[in-house]
């Protein structure tokens, strides 16, 4: 039900919606305290943060310069930034340039057993990490690939495609046959279809699959820290080396684990209606 | 959906229709299921990565000492401990919160974007919040609210571990049920619902009726994305526990008799092969369940 379209409220429906309304917020502000608390902390000196919680402090910014100018261990924020960019958005278009020709191949012009395929796909995700892990370190030891971002490419491409076959052959099928039909008797072939029909009108589809992607991508941990985690790593690994055995660092952390969240966050907060409906369309078809 | 053609078909025209498959399914193929089957090979050998050893057929053997290993049953407990409570606490929470947005109050947007924010966290930073400002025996906010209401302080980390994590999980994985939930809402036909409403049909009864047995697909599958997601918890572990007393799980078990130090590749690949096997149990369920909804929107 659309809130937009329902009957306003009289007497003692209006109390209780005021009253739902009312326990909305306050389950959400309890819900996201750990967040606001880890970005207070950001702002604190390590004297104040290694206190009993307290809000009586001056915020400053010195936090964030030290974590970002200084390498307390071998990867500088901006080296880990720049490694979880390039991994990211790479293996991202990556998983776009597989998967929208075989969602086409599954949705448009189907194959026979496209539902065969599309199980297959899917079911791939349900085989764990672990049982793979083993063999992919050997192969990339072999290979000399332990510590680039290459390896993190080519791995976080496997973990996101399935996800990503599976959410754009819902959005494909959505799309009107007629308007494919008729640029097929224009002679389109399938670029041609691709890029003057299915492109503009999957749009805001193939926008929710590559935040999704992007979310898993920048996220992932297991993967970087076996496989690549030292030099070439990313912004999850760079926020480890921020706790340290000696001398308190609980700011120190809380600013690294804010910039490491921002970008993630950020993007979430502005796509969260279209997330929604990627959910529900490439999720639940 | 058009029925595939029937009658003859010419053997180009079958494969134009493959052909822009197949880098994606072979791709997916030579990443996942070419691994795992050399998980099966090695989890039948001695093999020791460090020191090098040779690789030796030794049959069932790594199998017969996974049934020895005390602390192998240990990890499967734990797997199970951190797979079904947070499901099972993020499902009922994800749908009261759901719930209670779907409606219109003053600050719906706002209250919806601090709910989906653990979701879109770095899990690694979850469990470094969790530990080092919530769960801290001094510094800690849930120890200085128990002070303040005159308990003693807890040191949820060392001596709660396993529970410490699930915790952490629950409040990580609440915000996707909350997301699934919200689609199966928002996707419930509103005329049957006003239909109920014009019949005089009691709020309660038509949540109970109508809008439970509408939302109960997504239920299944939020339950089962999560499950096969938290079957395989590792981040979390390493960051909170390091897998301290009793907060090993199966693969974080794997990681630590392999790549982590322990290097016998052969025995982990053969702990690793079980963790598949409970996950192929749960798949099962998960794909009927997907089936069924594949067909429902092919009936539509």
């Amino acid at each position: 039900m659309s809130p937009d379209d329902a009957t306003p409220a009289v007497g003692e429906r209006r109390w209780v919606n005021r009253a739902l309304g009312a326990l909305a917020w306050i389950t959400a502000l309890i819900f996201f305290f750990p967040v606001l608390w880890m970005v207070l902390n950001s702002f604190k000196t390590e004297e104040e943060a290694n206190r009993s919680p307290n809000l009586n402090f001056d915020p400053t910014l010195d936090r964030y310069r030290e974590v970002t100018e200084s390498t307390g261990g071998l990867l500088s924020f901006g080296e880990a930034f720049m490694n979880s960019a390039v991994v990211v958005l790479l293996s991202t278009l990556i998983v776009l340039a597989l998967a929208i020709p075989a969602a086409y191949a599954l949705a448009i012009k189907p194959v026979t057993k496209w539902r065969d395929v599309l199980f297959f796909f899917i079911s791939t995700k349900f085989l764990p990490v672990v049982a793979s892990i083993l063999p992919l370190w050997i192969l990339a030891r072999d290979l000399e690939l332990l510590n680039t971002r290459l390896v993190l490419i080519v791995l976080y491409t496997a973990i996101n495609l399935p996800l990503a076959v599976w959410m754009l052959r819902s959005f494909f099928v959505e799309i009107p046959r007629e308007l494919i039909e008729a640029a097929e008797i224009d002679g389109a072939r399938l670029r041609g279809q691709l890029t003057s029909v299915i492109l503009p009108l999957a749009a805001p589809g193939i926008a929710a699959t590559a935040l999704l992607c992007v979310i898993f991508a920048w996220n992932e941990f297991f993967y970087a820290v076996q496989l690549n985690p030292v030099d070439g790593s990313t912004v999850p690994v760079w926020v480890t080396t921020n706790i340290s055995t000696r001398g308190e660092f609980l700011a120190k952390l809380s600013a690294a684990s804010v910039l490491a969240c921002i970008p993630v966050v950020l993007a979430g907060w502005i796509a969260q209606k279209r997330m929604i409906r990627g959910l529900a369309m490439g999720a639940i078809k | 959906m058009i029925p595939p053609r029937v009658g003859r078909q010419l053997l180009s025209d079958t494969w134009r229709r493959r052909l822009p498959l197949l880098p994606a399914l072979l791709f997916t193929i030579l990443l996942t299921q070419v691994p795992f089957a050399f998980s099966v090979y090695y989890s039948f050998t001695d093999w020791t990565v460090v020191p090098p050893s040779p690789r030796e057929f030794v049959g069932i053997d790594n199998y017969r000492e996974l049934l020895r290993d005390e602390f192998f049953g240990d990890a499967i407990v734990t797997s199970i401990q951190l797979t079904v409570f947070p499901v099972l606490a993020a499902l009922v929470l994800g749908t009261a919160f759901a719930l209670l947005l779907d409606r219109k109050f003053l600050g719906r947007g706002i209250v919806r974007t601090m709910l989906i924010t653990p979701f879109l966290l770095v899990p690694v930073v979850i469990g470094l919040v969790w530990k080092n400002q919530m769960f801290h025996g001094l510094y800690g906010v849930i120890n200085w609210v128990i002070e303040k209401l005159g308990g003693t302080p807890v040191e949820f980390v060392s001596e709660y571990p396993t529970l410490s994590i699930i915790i952490t999980l629950i409040w990580q994985w609440t915000p996707f049920m909350m997301l699934i939930m919200l689609a199966g809402l928002q996707s419930q036909p509103s005329d049957v619902l006003e239909a109920a409403k014009v019949d005089g049909a009691a709020p309660f009864g038509i949540f109970r009726q109508l809008t439970l047995s509408h939302l109960r697909p997504y239920m299944e599958l939020g339950v089962l994305l999560g499950a096969i997601y938290l079957i395989q918890v590792y981040d979390q572990i390493a960051v909170i526990t390091g897998g301290g007393p009793g907060s090993t799980n199966v693969p974080y078990y794997v990681f630590q008799r392999s790549i982590g130090g322990g290097w016998q590749f052969g025995l982990a690949s053969a702990y690793s092969i079980v963790v598949v096997i409970a996950s192929i149990i749960i798949a099962t369920f998960a794909l009927r369940v997907l089936s069924r909804l594949l067909k429902g929107e092919a009936a539509a």
